[in-house]
């Protein structure tokens, strides 16, 4: 599918959902609370079959964190970022792990280094850092650690 | 790739030509430190970007083999020389002490590139980098570059058989041997 029909696709599987220009792909705003039946929709639409996320990262943005998802459908090549605004103070979301498996070990990095909380998820626990690192978020803007960095 | 072996270093000692060949006169250490020089094998150890420098320098454009520095070890066991090609970040700090402590004496050191050196790019602002690698364990030849180049690292190479040639071995230098004079 081009974008053009992607555009005129994904909003009728959720009207909510608003679009941005300007990107390589097709970018797509959503609500965190619609993220998990929109996923499993983009899953297991057969005309969208996005099998393949390859991409999944967080954005701090000082005022709140974005998630960003990469989809890609191996079988029509066509590709989309789906974006989603979390509150900063509590950032939650579902997790996407059962439909995506790869997203285990990526969920687990974001969640070491931002804080996102990923509610399902099988085994949400540190995944590169050491012990003792729950609840430091180095890639967060405001993470201070006087012991290791030289401020500049 | 004017890089040159030194010759103006050869093999130390005296030939004193007789009728039926030749007679050597030389200091034991002497010799015994130029072979170590000129048989120095490095430890596989690559931690980022200076690592595709090193392999670089190590394959057939460059090839490190001409100065001595014949057969990477994966083992630090069979090591004499470790080249600390890329970040050390505070994880892998320890295995880095771990690795050089498995290493047999005599063992030498070469910062490569500026995070082994300082910390490079992620000196300031960074959670997780070692500052330098001296900071784990002692540096003998340290490089400057981001990466640098084969160059750098074969003129490195060099400039640590010439240190020891030179001299005491970093032991030798701990034990303290006044009376082992420094040739």
């Amino acid at each position: 599918m081009t974008n053009g029909d992607l555009k005129i696709k994904l909003p009728e599987i959720l009207p909510s959902i608003t679009f941005e220009e300007g990107g390589q792909w097709l970018n797509i705003n959503i609500e965190p609370k619609e993220w998990l039946l929109f996923a499993k929709n983009l899953r297991n639409n057969p005309d969208l079959d996005f099998d393949y996320l390859f991409c999944l990262t967080c954005v701090d943005w000082r005022t709140h964190l974005t998630m960003v998802y990469h989809l890609e459908s191996t079988q029509y090549r066509h590709t989309i970022v789906v974006k989603s605004k979390l509150d900063r103070n509590k950032p939650e979301i579902e997790s996407v792990s059962q439909i995506w498996r790869t997203t285990d070990f990526h969920e687990r990095e974001v969640y070491e280094l931002f804080g996102v909380n990923f509610l399902n998820h099988p085994d949400l626990r540190l995944l590169i850092l050491p012990d003792g690192w729950e609840g430091k978020f180095p890639l967060r803007k405001d993470f201070e650690d006087p012991v290791n960095m030289i401020k500049l | 790739m004017d890089v040159k072996p030194d010759i103006q270093n050869p093999f130390p000692g005296e030939v004193h030509p007789t009728p039926t060949g030749g007679v050597l006169v030389t200091a034991i250490d002497d010799v015994i430190n130029w072979a170590r020089s000129n048989s120095l094998w490095p430890l596989v150890f690559g931690t980022s970007c200076c690592a595709i420098e090193m392999m670089s320098t190590a394959s057939a454009k460059y090839d490190w083999s001409r100065f001595g520095f014949e057969v990477t070890r994966a083992t630090p066991r069979q090591a004499d020389v470790i080249i600390i090609a890329g970040t050390i970040v505070n994880k892998m700090a320890p295995v880095l002490k771990r690795l050089y402590d498995q290493m047999a004496d005599p063992k030498y050191v070469i910062a490569m590139g500026a995070c082994a050196t300082s910390g490079g790019p992620f000196f300031y602002n960074t959670y997780s980098v070692v500052k330098g690698a001296d900071h784990v364990i002692p540096v003998d030849v340290y490089i400057a570059g981001c990466p640098p180049r084969p160059e750098a690292l074969l003129h490195s190479l060099i400039t640590l058989q010439k240190k020891i040639k030179a001299g005491l071995t970093r032991e030798q230098i701990r034990m303290e041997k006044p009376e082992i004079p420094i040739p």
